[in-house]
């Protein structure tokens, strides 16, 4: 049965097919509420309610539940499923475009301290990326820079939006740090092993983190007439108003990292990475550390490990009492992040209760970004960005979704990509 | 001043030969014929012939008489070797002795060089049979003196750069005389590599099939060039076909290459010495196929520093059985009757040499075998027979030694080489090793002397105390200080005779002289002979392949029943719910209801779904190496001469549920090689692993790639540089194949090319080629290239615009269009690729494959279907014979494999789940009816590898804690090739 909204945008869907390459508009701002009905609503915090009807105004949540009348648009979603929009921790969606293109690349800058640097500004709404990312229901994401050791400075966007400006959910939102490799690889061109090898200069990088992070406390404490850049932007790293998220991988990497911060009092601090975090799991529940872990559907590092080690690493995390998202980076990272629902159903197959598995892309995502006021369940009062699918998102066969929205925004599920198929699907079908 | 730690006394007057004809004008001819014989010694003339108290003469540099008895001439100088024994001195067949290592030329940041440099010789720079090892030989005495001491006295040497690198010849040592005597054959051998020349710069080859190809064509054009039908002077074939007599031996190093080597010399009639990897136990039954002798480096790894366990944890448990395993491998060659030479050559110093046969020794080498292998063989090699051994009339090149020579507390004393006497320890030195009392300025000291006789070490304490101290041994005089609070102090002495006691003058540390007394209070004893029986680390079995989750043995076929199964047949049948399968003979023998099991094992199948085993038509997977790009086409290059079954990938791929696979070559270039179509056999050889009577593939290539657009600046050399210029590289090479197929049906004498055999296959339909495709336009050149020369393309891989022209690409009549589920915006090229793709190529009536192109992607081909169904609404039936028969139907094996039917291969997978679930698992996967990947077998596997690993470790650490040398723990680097691999390796993919 079809309802008006999809009549709507079935039209919507034709008029923009015909004007082609156009990215798509983003929506306006919602007028009047919408409920949907007969759904089955993912809170996104572990929860399921069956039947549900769940009502939005003016971009929030005002109602959900079985025994909550509809007003407004309805949308009756029989048979459906409601998911909070999924959330991408610690992507470099919008600052790139092709990889092999230089001059749409946006993600390294030069440096290896540069705190200062933000991601915020260059991050372009309009990606075709980005776009593509609406019809598997990844609607909100932190956006990182990438190059040197202290990064840069992320800010949290959503993914329909005409400017930078206007995309912006937090501006600012956390530093990211890449924590030395113990291991280091050959400098092959060098003649050097094209292997790993103890990184002899590990503990050199350290310090020089911690001479930065001390100068910069030093520096904090006066208030200098010449202004550091650098220095100042991490100071809400001190107060706890900015997190910073520090990439480890092994054993000893991340112990190093999470003293480290400790020591020099970060007080909020997010694991990214984590490959051996199931090894140390106790640490860091003792420090409360959020796990941002590596793609589920990446290979092992080492060829001795469980072949399924990065599809369960979340669920041993988790069992472990740990917060758990999922990190995105890696080759060909932006394209791909339309996966980040399947990254995470790669983890039912491995035991993981689906709720579970959702709550890693949903209310976890929000809670390591600090956002969880707003986004990440589906709760009366927090904002309308969630969308409707077929089936089960987490897999791709129920990943078929007909309506999202982002705070209470009716937003187009077109991309170059639905374009580009209607195109050439009516050129056949008219051949036929 | 450093210690002195070697003489070499020079005895020049006992020999006077080679030079008679040559005019004189320092003297008089003083000629010396008298004789010298050793008498009273346990003589080894060869390894296996051994004379009891006998004596050896010699004149002239020569065995003149050796045996238990001999009448000795009157002027013989007799020298009584009481208690002592002799051998041959040793051989080192393989080595750059005397020749300067090749310099590498600086080519890093420039542009490449597609032709040759050099003209009147072969085509390729890398071809350098031209080179002789006596135009670069100069005699180097100070490694001379370090092999004299390790025993040797003749080894082979060559220049060591490129694939093939000329001429070697066959020197002695022996420091007293000149070129003219030590040269004993100037063109002992020919020599192949691997290795491209360090001072060439020449692109091609660029891989290992590129080098196996080049040599083959080599040996074609020699052929061809002999029969006087060139046109032009070649001084490299020409010098090809002269030593063509000569042995040829191969410098393989790697275990895989040493069986490729191999397959080279079968194709010519041409059986190489093969210089080996030291890892030949791993493949050992394939080794010992070769029929070659091999020359075996003795460069057994040292032990893992594991003391720190986060770093143990970056050492695979490959390599540390590499460790645990390499010493073993001397045995395992000599118990399977492989003949082999011992080299020093990838050793430090020769003077390692002996310490690494002990080691060879205590895990099982017999020491026949290794005096063999250090004599008779490397002999044989060289084809010198006057060398190795000390019958009469071969050249007086032998060792004196304090006792059996690989006993550890065996001194050498003295090599001889060509007559002349190199002294390695004095003879007639007395011992003066024990334990003293040590009298200095009316302080008492304990002094230990110990180590090697020649060369011993002392250690000067008061009690708990010890002092830096240092001792020199020469000529009966010994020099001793140490050093006591800051000062120190020196002594000297001469050794007596007829006391132990050694007494002397002492410098004190103002600078008086005085005395010093050393009293002996006890004799030296070797303490480790005993101590090395016990101690050799337990050696772990191999499994297959020799890595972690390899096979105790090779998976066998088993007659399985599967009970109530959901039954994915890809067939028109299509899902059968509560189904029985029957595997008998490594075959489906049926299909049906209820069915009895006979023999055969059941397994309950009932909530599972029984599929055939996925087929991935694109991976690089299980290779050595990926693109030839050296060429703009590379036909000639083979994958399945690069296969390399120890990949952890193929055993990742089976858990994925994936059986078979098209290995295929990279997108360098517009035309690749030919493919590598495998079953995922973990544990099998390459050779195994392939099909039997495999459908013939090649890989072609268009677009960004082979226009080099993404390798940097300098990569604009090459043509083609524009698609406009890809169409006029396949005209023009498809053009010359006619052209060549014309020539050889002719009676005309033509050049056999291994290209152009290619490229006719693919033109009389013989040969199918998959194209590595993106763009549109580009995907209907070639279909029209084709189409002017009459054949089709069979496979579009990738082809991520196929559903721009999936009308085009039917009506040509393609096999099949493989492509990704979801891949895009890594290049410019692949702007519009889109998800729907499958789906639009499927519906217009296309044969529609997903393909991995990555090891990890290949794990989840079954999700990667899956995706059809959510991009474009595929049915779950249709998208499931994406990745099974209809790849198969592309790789032309759909006779045999991608569906259950009755009379297939039983390549079947068990999955916990429905297959395109994304929680779904293999429980078990199977390839001709032999179980490969189970899961309840992969915990076993797990645990057992902790295990195995802990084991290795603590052996480790004893070793490193028993004094043994350690190297810092490291990993090998990853390897997941892509298409672009090699030449992109640090390049898009690494943009962020």
């Amino acid at each position: 049965m079809t309802s008006i909204i999809d009549k709507i945008i079935i039209t919507t869907l034709l008029i923009v097919s015909s004007t082609l390459f156009a990215q798509q508009t983003p929506a306006a701002k919602q007028t009047e509420p919408i409920s949907i009905t007969g759904i089955t609503a993912h809170v996104g915090n572990g929860a399921v309610i069956e039947n549900a009807t769940i009502v939005f105004e003016n971009g929030i949540i005002t109602a959900i539940g079985t025994n909550v009348s509809a007003k407004g648009t309805v949308i009756n979603a029989n048979g459906k499923h409601v998911y909070p929009g999924f959330i991408v921790v610690n992507s470099t969606l919008g600052l790139g475009e092709v990889d092999a293109v230089r001059a749409s690349m946006d993600v390294n800058e030069l440096g290896n301290i540069s705190p200062n640097i933000r991601s915020l500004i260059a991050y372009n709404a309009e990606s075709r990326i980005v776009e593509s990312m609406r019809p598997n229901g990844v609607l909100l994401g932190q956006i990182v820079p990438r190059g040197g050791r202290l990064s840069g400075t992320s800010s949290v966007v959503q993914f329909d939006a005409w400017n930078w400006e206007d995309a912006a959910v937090k501006v600012d939102d956390a530093l990211h740090m890449n924590w030395p490799n113990s291991f280091s690889r050959g400098r092959w061109w060098l003649g050097e092993p094209r292997g790993f090898q103890p990184n002899k200069s590990y503990a050199d990088d350290i310090e020089k983190f911690k001479d930065f992070f001390v100068q910069a406390q030093t520096y904090a404490k006066a208030k200098p007439s010449d202004i550091n850049l650098a220095f100042e932007a991490v100071q809400g790293l001190f107060d706890g108003s900015q997190k910073l998220f520090v990439s480890a991988e092994s054993e000893k990497e991340i112990i190093d990292a999470i003293t480290f911060t400790k020591e020099i009092g970060i007080k909020n601090v997010v694991l990214v990475g984590g490959y051996h975090a199931y090894k140390i799991t106790d640490f860091l529940k003792a420090h409360n550390i959020p796990v941002v872990v590596g793609r589920t559907q990446s290979t092992p590092n080492f060829e001795d490990d469980d072949y399924d080690l990065p599809y369960k690493l979340p669920k041993l995390l988790h069992d472990a009492g740990l917060l758990v998202s999922i990190n995105p980076g890696g080759r060909m990272e932006r394209m791909n992040t339309r996966n980040l629902p399947f990254y995470a159903g790669q983890v039912v197959g491995q035991g993981m209760k689906k709720e579970d598995a959702l709550k890693m892309i949903t209310s976890n995502a929000a809670k390591i970004l600090g956002i969880e006021d707003k986004f990440g369940t589906l709760e009366v009062g927090k904002s309308a960005t969630l969308f409707i699918a077929k089936g089960d998102a987490l897999d791709m066969r129920g990943s078929i979704i007909s309506h999202a929205f982002i705070d209470g925004r009716a937003i187009s599920l077109e991309s170059h990509h639905t374009t580009l198929y209607n195109r050439y699907s009516n050129k056949f079908n008219s051949e036929d | 001043m450093k210690q002195f730690s070697f003489i070499l006394l020079l005895c020049c007057h006992l020999t006077f030969f080679g030079q008679e004809y040559f005019p004189k004008n320092d003297g008089v001819s003083n000629s010396n014929n008298n004789y010298t014989a050793f008498t009273n010694a346990t003589i080894y003339i060869n390894a296996t012939q051994k004379i009891e108290n006998g004596t050896l003469l010699i004149r002239d540099g020569k065995v003149l008489q050796v045996g238990p008895s001999i009448n000795l001439p009157a002027n013989t100088q007799v020298i009584n070797l009481e208690g002592h024994f002799i051998y041959p001195s040793f051989v080192d067949a393989y080595s750059d002795f005397g020749i300067a290592k090749p310099q590498r030329s600086p080519g890093f940041g420039r542009s490449p060089q597609y032709d040759a440099t050099r003209s009147g010789y072969y085509w390729n720079d890398h071809i350098m049979t031209d080179i002789n090892a006596v135009d670069y030989f100069k005699f180097d005495s100070k490694k001379a003196k370090e092999f004299i001491e390790a025993g040797f006295a003749t080894v082979g040497t060559h220049h060591h750069d490129g694939v093939a690198r000329g001429s070697g010849m066959v020197v002695t040592l022996n420091e007293a005389g000149n070129d003219s005597e030590r040269i004993l054959q100037e063109k002992a051998t020919q020599h192949f590599s691997f290795s491209r020349s360090v001072i060439k710069n020449q692109s091609y080859p660029s891989s290992t099939m590129g080098t196996l190809a080049l040599l083959r064509q080599m040996y074609y054009d020699a052929k061809w060039y002999e029969q006087g039908n060139a046109k032009t002077k070649d001084l490299a074939l020409e010098a090809l076909i002269a030593n063509r007599t000569l042995p040829a031996i191969f410098e393989s190093k790697d275990k895989l290459n040493n069986l490729r080597a191999d397959k080279v010399g079968d194709l010519f009639n041409i059986q190489y010495v093969i210089v080996g990897s030291g890892h030949e136990y791993e493949n050992i039954n394939d080794v010992k196929a070769t029929n070659a002798t091999f020359i075996i480096p003795l460069n057994f790894p040292d032990a893992y520093d594991v003391s720190n366990p986060y770093q143990a944890d970056y050492v695979s448990l490959s390599d540390m059985r590499r460790w645990n395993q390499a010493p073993s491998n001397p045995k395992i060659l000599a118990n399977n009757g492989v003949k082999f030479a011992f080299t020093a050559h990838d050793l430090k110093t020769p003077k390692e040499i002996i310490a690494k046969i002990h080691k060879a020794i205590q895990y099982g080498l017999s020491e026949q075998q290794a005096l063999e292998a250090l004599t008779s063989v490397p002999a044989q090699i060289l084809k010198n027979d006057r060398i190795g051994n000390l019958n009469e009339n071969s050249y007086a090149n032998f060792l004196i030694t304090s006792g059996p020579i690989f006993e550890s507390k065996t001194t050498i004393y003295e090599n001889w080489v060509q007559g002349n006497k190199h002294v390695v320890n004095d003879r007639k030195q007395k011992d003066i090793r024990g334990t003293y009392n040590l009298l200095v300025s009316g302080t008492n000291y304990k002094m230990d002397v110990k180590g090697e006789m020649g060369k011993p070490k002392a250690e000067i304490s008061q009690d708990t105390l010890k002092f830096k101290s240092n001792i020199t041994y020469t000529n009966n005089w010994i020099e001793l200080g140490f050093t006591k609070d800051d000062s120190m102090y020196r002594m000297t002495g001469i050794v007596p005779n007829d006391s132990d006691n050694i007494k002397g003058k002492l410098i004190l540390p103002n600078g008086a002289e005085s005395n010093f007394s050393a009293t002996k209070t006890k004799g030296f004893e070797a303490k480790e002979t005993k101590k090395e029986d016990k101690d050799i680390p337990e050696v772990m079995p191999l499994t297959y392949p020799n890595l972690a989750y390899g096979n105790a043995s090779l998976p066998k076929a088993k007659d399985i029943l599967f009970k109530n199964a959901t039954v994915w047949t890809s067939e028109a049948t299509g899902i059968l719910e509560n189904t029985d399968v029957l595997v008998k003979n490594g075959k489906i023998s049926k299909i049906g209801k209820n069915l009895s099991a006979g023999n055969a094992t059941v397994v309950d199948a009932s909530g599972h779904h029984l599929t055939a085993g996925i087929i991935d038509e694109h991976s690089h997977l299980a290779l050595s190496s990926v693109n030839e790009g050296g060429h703009n086409s590379s036909a000639e290059v083979k994958m399945e001469d690069v296969v390399d079954p120890d990949d952890i990938g193929v055993y990742r791929a089976l858990a994925g549920g994936v059986t078979s696979a098209q290995l295929l070559h990279g997108s360098a270039n517009p035309i690749g090689g030919r493919s590598a179509i495998v079953k995922f056999k973990w544990g099998e050889s390459a050779e195994n692993m392939i099909y039997k009577d495999s459908p013939k593939f090649i890989k072609f290539a268009l677009g960004e790639n082979v226009k080099q657009s993404n390798w940097g600046n300098t990569e604009s050399v090459r043509f083609p540089q524009t698609r406009m210029g890809v169409e006029q590289v396949y005209v023009d090479y498809f053009q010359r194949a006619k052209e060549y197929e014309a020539q050889k049906k002719s009676d005309k004498a033509f050049r056999y090319d291994e290209e152009m055999e290619t490229l006719v296959e693919i033109l009389n339909g013989e040969r199918f080629i998959s194209c590595h495709s993106y763009v549109q336009s580009e995907i209907n050149m070639l279909m029209k290239v084709a189409e002017a020369f009459d054949f089709k393309v069979n496979t579009f891989t990738h082809i991520l615009e196929g559903y721009k022209v999936a009308d085009l690409m039917k009506k040509h009549g393609v096999v099949g269009a493989s492509t990704f589920s979801d891949w895009w915006a890594y290049k410019y090229e692949v702007n519009d690729a889109i998800p729907y793709n499958a789906a639009i190529m499927n519906n217009v009536g296309l044969t529609v494959a997903i393909n991995s192109d990555d090891g990890e992607m290949i794990r989840r081909l079954n999700q990667e279907a899956a995706k059809t169904v959510k991009y474009g609404n595929v049915s779950e039936e249709e998208a499931w014979k994406m990745v099974t028969i209809n790849p198969a139907k592309m790789l032309h094996i759909d006779s045999r494999v991608g569906s259950i039917k009755e009379g297939k291969d039983a390549d079947l997978v068990l999955w916990n789940n429905n297959p395109l679930s994304l929680y779904a698992k293999p429980v078990k996967t199977m390839i001709d009816g032999a179980v490969y990947f189970d899961l309840e077998e992969d915990l076993k596997k797990r645990s057992a590898i902790k295990e195995e690993r802990n084991t290795i470790i603590k052996q480790m650490l004893e070793a490193k804690n028993g004094g043994g040398k350690t190297q810092a723990p490291n990993k090998r680097a990853d390897r997941d090739f892509h298409c672009d691999t090699d030449h992109l390796l640090e390049s898009f993919h690494l943009h962020d």
